[in-house]
């Protein structure tokens, strides 16, 4: 078992040096962004659906998480009402 | 507190409102072209998920060590709101990365060590809902070792060589394309200022759910 594990160890690090030069045909990360204008029209159609969905994506999120606040918060007051209720009529 | 929530949601939704023809209206990118437009929201976002982290982590130790209920109030709310800003985040990369990558997924470092972090704070609601008593304590914790992990995601994407760009794109888009950084700003104010808008809302329930509680108490006596 103890070999096993010591010869994958060695192939491992052996193989290493041959990653390095696959590593290193990595693209450059982009740096920046550049300002353009007159956009080809067939580069525009396949990025509509994302940028849309993006944004709706976000507003239909918010509107969720707004309503829950809402309900739980309109929930809390309804127990406290009913409380008060009870409390106030048995005194 | 109470008065400035509504000025503060007037503004946040004219804000909002404003945000989709400003972004409409601005430049386009040259090497991304119109799926650059999600960046927009995508940073502002993070910034707002930022600004969570930072509340939850300090409302975590303060709750931790002086144990102030409000502090756990303000741990408890900007915990959900971590989720909700990373989940918004981790979508509209996805989406960007569609176009941009040709992928829906990649097991990019900054993308990977987002989800962890978001999977973190997922996982302090789940102990303060599932957790029974003394919950809030071990969520606290998670909240301050959640809170510690922002920089290494924030600083992943220059210490790891990898396909999503490093933070320079962001420090040089105001002299590179100040028409974008102009826009990216009024789009994190607007975040920020929801994030500040919603927080307060979530504050206001714990508050109540705090009230609800000592009710009962106080009429079983």
């Amino acid at each position: 078992m103890v070999r096993r594990m010591f010869t994958c160890l060695l192939g491992v690090f052996l193989t290493m040096p041959a990653v390095w030069p696959v590593l290193a045909m990595q693209p450059a990360p982009q740096e920046e962004f550049k300002p353009f204008t007159g956009v080809p029209p067939e580069q525009q159609i396949p990025a509509a659906p994302l940028v849309i969905g993006a944004y709706a994506f976000f507003l239909l999120l918010m509107m969720f998480y707004l309503w829950t606040i809402w309900r739980r918060i309109g929930k809390v007051e309804a127990d406290m009402r009913a409380l008060e209720r009870r409390t106030g009529g048995s005194k | 507190m109470k008065k400035a929530f509504v000025p503060l949601a007037i503004v946040t939704a004219a804000m909002f409102a404003y945000a989709p023809i400003g972004i409409g209206r601005v430049q386009l990118e040259s090497t991304m072209l119109l799926v650059q437009k999600i960046f927009y929201f995508h940073f502002a976002t993070w910034m707002a998920l930022t600004a969570a982290i930072c509340v939850c982590g300090i409302a975590s130790l303060v709750y931790l060590f002086k144990g102030s209920a409000l502090a756990d109030w303000y741990g408890v709310a900007s915990a959900e709101l971590v989720v909700i800003f990373g989940v918004f985040g981790l979508f509209s990369g996805s989406l960007w990365g569609r176009k941009a990558w040709g992928v829906w997924w990649q097991w990019d470092p900054r993308v990977t060590m987002a989800t962890m972090l978001v999977l973190v704070f997922l996982g302090y609601l789940m102990v303060r809902k599932y957790g029974g008593p003394g919950s809030e304590k071990l969520a606290a914790a998670m909240g301050i070792f959640g809170a510690a992990t922002a920089p290494f995601v924030y600083k992943s994407t220059d210490w790891w060589r990898n396909i999503h760009p490093p933070t320079s794109v962001v420090r040089t888009l105001g002299e590179k394309f100040p028409a974008a950084w102009d826009l990216v700003l009024f789009c994190s104010v607007a975040f920020l200022l929801l994030f500040v808008v919603t927080l307060l809302a979530r504050v206001r329930l714990e508050a109540l759910r705090a009230e609800l509680d000592r009710l009962y108490l106080a009429a079983e006596e």
